[in-house]
């Protein structure tokens, strides 16, 4: 069963659509990626699924149901929104305790999950004095509080130090580990590449793909091999022929398009050929989603933002 | 650097109203605001009455007889309501506007998708918690001014008397219920600023603009304007421009029944 359903789900404010008959499914208990550069609809979407926003048309369940009819909602869904969320004035502490005593979770369960994310040092401390750091391990926290199935965070590492976005990395890796349904969003593809097995990608508020990632880098990939040969002028000259396109990348080697890696090593022993290298090329992350956005026009501007980090 | 193993939760809780509450009494217990504006509330309930009382009884002997009969014990026992409310009503507005500034809303709603429980915890807990404060300070002022102004005899009331206790619990129940009005419209701006300006337009701007009308308009409404109504819980000797305090209760009770409705209509259907 899915954890998160979305069916043509769209929101619009004001004259704005900010999503635009999203339909996509999060499946179990993997890390699905949803990437989009910024203001393309994610943040929002995460607000319908949690029913802080209402949809203008469409629908979004999870495990089956809307969120707000679940009976223990921090049990399905623990949810780390981009926004902050915190009273400023309330300790980290008595604000998870505050969060907790909803679902009637104990104080040493809110105890634990704060040694867990590191805040211990500071659980008495007003919040609002809290780094960008800090609050996105209080946020982990709160996401925690209900050991949820499914964990949704907004742009977790968004502002974070290098220590801080290691910890979060590792912090997904444990999610995912433990079987629990894991939904992250991010305007980067480096990070996705890092820790998504699914990817959901979406700009303008539309879907663009929906695909496991190793498909979706295979869908984009070129099929070129790198050959590279001592006898490249020989070789160049044996493999030229219908259908293929060779290109030198740098003298004595080649880009070939239009045979196989078996294809070219059969030829070049039937040439006695030598070669020093044979090697498919796949296209990384960032090629296969500059390629499946290339004829977008308007989308190019936005995708500039995506691929710089 | 490794995550420890995430602690599983060995039974999992329903969302409850009652639970509801004990989230609110945490959240409410927890920031600066509730301390500071309850002392106030305090110190104006029982201070202000005892410094007038203290002023009337070291003047008494220079007072003329027609100024003394006209002395009111009663009103001297609820000398702090009038500024004591402010305090009050700004808690109430701070309650909820404070959770939209800082973004808690989302929090609370997220772990109480449904969302009215919020609204009832918090309105039970505030209730709760300013009744607990103003029935003791109003008790302290009563028991303070009439020992301070032991000496004036035409001034002593007992708590016995008819109408005495009524009208000492009558001012002790107006806080609450004016906070609650000021948590509702709170809920309803969803802003501080415009919270506090909104309860002070309907209790303190509105009502004076009245007395531009002329009589034939204004004494018809005049009773039934909130802030009347509210205060004719608390009053002693009613006259014929004010509502007694049963039916005075009834009408803020309608003006409470529709601000909190209104919140709770618009809390339930606005994306947050």
């Amino acid at each position: 069963m899915a954890m998160i359903e979305a069916v043509d789900l769209t929101k619009d404010y004001g004259p704005k659509r900010a999503v635009d008959g999203l339909s996509f499914t999060v499946k179990p208990g993997i890390v699905t990626g949803f990437l989009g550069p910024n203001g393309s609809g994610k943040s929002t979407t995460m607000r319908l699924i949690l029913g802080l926003d209402a949809p203008t048309k469409g629908d979004v369940t999870v495990n089956g149901k809307h969120y707000r009819d679940h009976a223990a909602p921090l049990h399905e869904v623990g949810a780390l929104l981009e926004a902050k969320s915190v009273h400023t004035g309330r300790s980290a502490r008595n604000h998870l305790l505050a969060l907790a005593q909803t679902h009637g979770i104990s104080k040493q369960r809110v105890d634990d999950l704060i040694d867990l994310v590191g805040l211990h040092d500071v659980a008495k401390q007003r919040a609002g004095k809290f780094s960008l750091g800090m609050g996105q391990r209080l946020g982990i926290a709160t996401a925690l509080l209900g050991d949820p199935s499914t964990v949704m965070l907004d742009e977790p590492v968004n502002g974070l130090d290098p220590e801080g976005i290691q910890w979060i990395r590792n912090f997904l890796k444990r999610l995912a580990s433990e079987g629990r349904t894991v939904f992250v969003s991010s305007h980067l593809m480096s990070e996705m590449a890092l820790t998504a097995d699914h990817l959901i990608v979406i700009g303008r508020g539309k879907l663009i793909a929906d695909a496991d990632v190793q498909e979706f880098i295979r869908g984009a990939s070129k099929n070129a091999v790198l050959v590279r040969s001592p006898q490249a002028t020989e070789l160049h000259a044996a493999l030229v022929g219908d259908g293929v396109t060779v290109r030198e990348v740098e003298p004595g080697a080649f880009e070939v398009v239009g045979l196989t890696a078996p294809q070219i090593g059969d030829l070049a022993a039937e040439q006695g050929l030598r070669l020093h290298e044979l090697t498919p090329q796949q296209a990384s992350l960032e090629e296969a989603f500059m390629q499946l956005t290339r004829e977008d026009q308007e989308y190019r501007a936005a995708l500039e933002e995506v691929t710089a980090a | 650097m490794t995550v420890a193993a995430i602690p599983r939760l060995e039974h999992v809780g329903r969302v409850t109203q009652m639970r509801v509450v004990v989230s609110e009494w945490t959240k409410l217990r927890s920031v600066r605001s509730t301390k500071w504006t309850l002392g106030i509330a305090t110190l104006l309930l029982i201070g202000l009455p005892c410094l007038v009382a203290a002023i009337v009884a070291s003047h008494w002997n220079s007072m003329s007889p027609s100024e003394q009969a006209n002395h009111d014990p009663m009103n001297t026992i609820g000398a702090g309501v009038g500024a004591g409310q402010l305090a009050i009503a700004v808690l109430g507005v701070l309650v909820i506007t404070a959770e939209y500034s800082t973004g808690m809303i989302r929090a609370s709603f997220t772990a109480v998708p449904k969302r009215l429980p919020v609204l009832w915890a918090k309105i039970g807990v505030f209730g709760a918690v300013t009744l607990a404060l103003s029935v003791p300070a109003l008790l302290i002022a009563f028991a303070g001014t009439q020992a301070i102004l032991h000496a004036q005899s035409t001034l002593q009331v007992s708590f016995t008397d008819p109408g005495i206790a009524r009208t000492v619990l009558g001012m002790a129940l107006y806080l609450p219920l004016i906070g609650i009005f000021a948590l509702a419209i709170g809920a309803i701006v969803r802003n501080t600023a415009a919270g506090i300006s909104a309860f002070v337009a309907i209790f303190f701007v509105v009502p004076p603009l009245l007395l531009l009308l002329p009589s034939s308009w204004r004494d018809p409404i005049e009773p039934y304007l909130p802030n009347n109504a509210a205060q004719a819980i608390g009053t002693f000797h009613n006259d014929s421009h004010t509502l007694n305090p049963g039916p005075g209760l009834v009408v803020f009770l309608g003006y409470l029944v529709l601000v909190v409705g209104i919140a709770a209509f618009l809390m339930r259907r606005r994306d947050t």
